[in-house]
């Protein structure tokens, strides 16, 4: 038996003026188990708190319902109260009349009251069935993986190194640094790239919280956020880096010479080399592919020649086993492979080459000279792979404006003679100090024409580009031969991004980038607990972004871990372990991965998103939530058709925290009205509403079904569209079974400012409701009809 | 003097009778111009491909009188390389739509001379002519 205190608050003429509080109050004492009735003018309110805590202890109420404003609003306030009163935080529910009744219907305060005295009932019967909830903390270490090694990489591990954590930096090839190594110098600064990357890139080998593991691919990544198991596979070098002084005597006794990659393939290096210039670890390494000597005819000269002793040929893979606690995704991007876009005769004309091979250029020329001719008439092409729908990609990779900017005035300042264009489309110049730096660009000479070319042909004597562009400010066709057409290349997600992602189960956007788990709020935590992203990785960006995102993903991995523990939210799935069979069915149905068949279906609660997807996946009804479980939705299922009066209609929409929620609530606090036979129900995710719940609301009285979801980019799952899909078809095909109409059910996904959206559907769910009316006969025949789940 | 255009309702019933014949969003042209130097006849226009888009966005009704929508030799080239996807060869069939439904400037094919045909007139100007004819 338990015993209810129902508080109705009037906020201070928010509720009342429009609802009769008094007769809510009055009808809430008629309902079952409630002991205590009060109507307060306040119930945020210090005396309003006050007298919850005293009439748990005068009444011994275990069960509170406070009928006054969004749970999203004030929620957490009542969850301490309980907790000061003794009381698990669990056994509190709020009737949500203001947003939800006084504020939209506050042109009919008849019906404003009725419908509060709907909700409120369905607030008890729903506490009734309510269940103490105890909340789950796991341990969380202080161990770091950081995936990749570019800027992003380095940045988020000395942050993290520094604030004493322990940092294993894991990079896949033999040296540190990434694509900033390889640039020139930086916009709008232009300051040396590598000159100030190669300190900070000493720092992370010199640093002793930071265990950095070079030419090491991951694995696999099992488990968790404080319980991740990670599997490592360490490259063998066959040099020492402990002991190498990369003195490069090896080199010149090395017969075997292939591309380097360091340079695009411009330069040759040979099998055993250097990775980099700056290379950190700054030891050789031998090329296991092209090397003589490893297998099977022993070459050696290299060994000989290595006066340290550094080089070994038994040299053979280390595995690795870590076991992390937070992860930060750094694996960075790749550039768009250019010969997708044979128009522009990359491969096929000499002198057409990508922006990053000209850095490459430019800094061999800095210690020397061009390692290939460049002449004076150059032509940079932007936009190359990236807004462009024909391959794919409709993003704007942000730096190419900037970069073609910086290298065109970096040629042009070396040899004003030269004479170099910049065709663009949209030229942006966004961030801080660019605007200056096109100007300055602009001062050089530097001559932005806008337009985009074609196609680019060869003039098969000179080699010289022919580029013909519509000038499109002048309608003109300007026709001009370039000794070197500079293509400025988008960015694209590397290929570990989507490796680590699939590893993960990483969610990406759709321009292939990783996700956020919110892209407002949430900028660096990925959907996946204790992972976060940094740098390219989360979508194209500048350096300074970059730096920025890595120290903001530290930070966030920093926040967990440092407390210790991390308490997990209490929406959780569960197994009734009596009832499952372990057919499985539910594991497929997981947008995350969180449930694994050990005979039985077992869900860890540190991965669970608490969706419910999984729900109506299960044919033995096995799977719940433990708040917002099957028996307390129900609950308020009956309760809000219960009752229901000859001539009235009553519209169910269940609504996802997050978006749909959210939007009702700022629908209602904007005094926008909609029908007052709308009655609102909150879920985490629409996904748990099952086709058998749908069915049964139909039977016990309901006229239209609404599913209200996120939409996808903004949602904190995914995947849960799919299945609130899946489930109104089978709900929609048992409806016609009974001869009533499927398009009674509908869903839609939403942002939490669509309030014109919000009330059109409202306006169009209480006309498909009230146009035919749904005939007894009917109704009970969807008790016999069964649902295929 | 330059010449100042009034955009109104008249301009933007070409635009909608545009999108609708041809089912493209015009507005979603970014004028960057891939279109007018992907264009084999780009040379022989009045009106670039590029400024075809931009006149019917505009609502130029000029472009209905066009050399350019006639020498359009549908090869497709444009459509396949637009960056933002827009199929120009069914833009520019719209307006020759538009204009074959006021019936008017046809070409009597027995006037056109047989040297006329042997020499001046590329093959393209005949086809569009015929459809001229028969639209």
């Amino acid at each position: 038996m338990t015993r209810i205190g129902v508080y109705v608050c009037h906020c201070g003429g928010n509720i009342s003026d429009t609802v009769n509080v008094e007769e809510v109050a009055q009808f809430a004492s008629k309902l079952p188990d409630v002991v205590v009735v009060r109507s307060i003018s306040h119930m945020c309110s210090e005396s309003g708190q006050k007298a919850i805590m005293d009439d748990v202890r005068e009444y011994k109420l275990d069960r509170i319902v406070v009928a006054a404003c969004s749970p999203q609003f004030q929620g957490s306030t009542f969850e301490k109260t309980l907790i000061k009163a003794g009381l698990n935080p669990s056994m509190v529910e709020m009737a949500n009349i203001r947003e939800q009744s006084a504020w939209p219907h506050y042109k009919t305060p008849e019906n404003a009251t009725e419908k509060a005295k709907v909700l409120t009932a369905m607030a008890v019967e729903r506490i009734r069935k309510t269940k103490p909830v105890e909340r789950e903390a796991i341990k969380i270490g202080k161990n770091v993986l950081v995936i990749g090694g570019g800027i992003a990489g380095i940045q988020a591990s000395l942050d993290l190194a520094n604030a004493g954590f322990n940092v294993f930096l894991v990079e896949e090839k033999p040296t540190i640094g990434g694509h900033m190594a390889q640039l020139s110098r930086t916009f709008p600064t232009e300051d040396c790239a590598s000159c100030i990357l190669a300190p900070k890139m000493a720092d992370v080998a010199d640093h002793p919280n930071i265990h950095l593991l070079t030419y090491t691919e991951i694995l696999d990544i099992y488990g968790s956020v404080g319980n991740f198991k990670v599997r490592l596979k360490q490259k063998p070098r066959y040099v020492d880096p402990d002991r190498c002084t990369a003195c490069g005597e090896c080199e010149k006794v090395c017969p075997v010479s292939v591309p380097d990659e360091f340079n695009l393939g411009m330069t040759a290096r040979k099998a055993i080399y250097l990775p980099s210039p700056t290379a950190v670890p700054h030891a050789h390494v031998i090329d296991e592919n092209a090397c003589l000597g490893i297998v099977p005819l022993r070459c050696g000269l290299c060994e000989q020649a290595c006066e340290a002793n550094a080089i070994n040929y038994d040299d053979t893979p280390k595995y690795i086993n870590l076991d992390i606690d937070t992860i930060i995704v750094a694996t960075g991007f790749e550039i768009f492979d250019v010969r997708k876009k044979p128009q522009y005769g990359y491969g096929r004309f000499q002198n057409v080459i990508t922006a990053l091979e000209l850095e490459r250029l430019i800094v061999e020329a800095a210690e020397g000279h061009f390692i290939r001719p460049i002449g004076k008439d150059i032509a940079f092409i932007q936009c190359v792979g990236s807004r462009d729908k024909q391959v794919g990609n409709l993003y704007c990779s942000r730096i190419c404006c900037m970069y073609a900017t910086k290298l065109a005035s970096l040629l042009k300042r070396a040899d004003p003679s030269r004479d170099v264009y910049i065709f663009y489309t949209d030229l942006r110049a966004y961030g801080k100090g660019f605007e200056e730096y096109y100007r300055k660009a602009q001062e050089l000479g530097v001559k932005f024409i806008r337009g985009r070319p074609g196609e680019l042909q060869e003039d098969p004597e000179t080699k010289k580009v022919i580029v013909r562009v519509e000038d499109t400010l002048t309608r003109k066709i300007i026709e001009k031969k370039f000794d070197l057409v500079v293509l400025s290349v988008g960015l694209v997600p590397s290929k570990g991004t989507l490796k680590i992602a699939e590893m993960l189960k990483l969610p990406r956007s759709s321009d292939g980038f990783l996700k956020e788990a919110h892209p407002k709020f949430r900028p660096v935590d990925t959907p996946v607990e204790g992972v976060f992203v940094a740098g390219t990785a989360q979508g194209p960006k500048d350096i300074p972004d970059t730096v920025a995102q890595a120290s903001a993903a530290a930070a966030r991995a920093m926040a967990i871990m440092n407390r210790g523990e991390l308490e997990l939210s209490p929406i959780k799935a569960i197994v009734y372990e009596e009832k499952c069979d372990g057919c499985g069915e539910c594991i497929e149905a997981c947008p995350v991965d969180a449930i694994k068949l050990n005979g039985k279906a077992s869900i860890n609660a540190a991965i669970c998103k608490g969706c419910g997807a999984c729900i109506s996946s299960c044919p033995r009804d096995a799977i719940d939530l433990k708040i917002f479980s099957n028996d307390e939705i129900m609950a308020e299922i009956e309760a809000a058709l219960k009752d229901k009066k000859e001539g009235e209609h009553r519209i169910l929409v269940f609504a996802d925290d997050m978006c749909t929620y959210t939007l009702a609530d700022g629908v209602g606090t904007a005094k926008l009205n909609y029908p007052s036979d709308i009655f609102i129900i909150r879920v985490p995710s629409s996904s748990r509403i099952t086709p058998k719940m749908m069915i049964k609301a139909f039977e016990l009285g309901a006229d239209a079904i609404f599913l209200g979801e996120c939409e996808e980019a903004v949602s904190p799952y995914s995947g849960t569209l799919k299945v609130i899909k899946e489930n109104v078809e089978k709900a929609r095909k048992a409806l016609e079974e009974a001869g009533i109409e499927g398009g009674r059910i509908q869903y839609s996904s939403f942002v939490t400012v669509m309030f014109p959206k919000f009330v059109n559907i409202a306006n169009r769910l209480h006309e498909i409701a009230t146009k035919n009316e749904i005939s007894e006969d009917k109704r009970r025949r969807l008790h016999k009809i069964e649902v295929v789940e | 003097m330059s010449e100042v255009i009034h955009i109104g309702k008249e301009e933007n019933e070409l635009l909608a009778k545009v999108e609708e014949i041809s089912g493209e969003i015009v507005t979603l042209c970014e004028q960057c111009g891939i279109c007018t130097t992907s264009c084999p006849m780009a040379d022989d226009m009045d009106f670039t491909p590029a400024a075809i888009m931009h006149a019917v966005k505009t609502g130029d009704k000029a472009v209905l009188d066009s050399k350019a929508i006639w020498i359009c030799a549908s090869c497709f080239t444009c459509t396949v390389r637009c960056p933002r996807g827009i199929d120009l060869a069914k833009v520019t069939e719209a307006l020759r739509q538009i204009h074959l439904r006021k019936n008017k400037d046809h070409i009597n094919l027995e006037e056109v001379k047989e040297e006329e045909l042997e020499e001046d007139l590329p093959p393209i100007a005949i086809v569009s002519a015929l459809r001229k004819f028969t639209g």
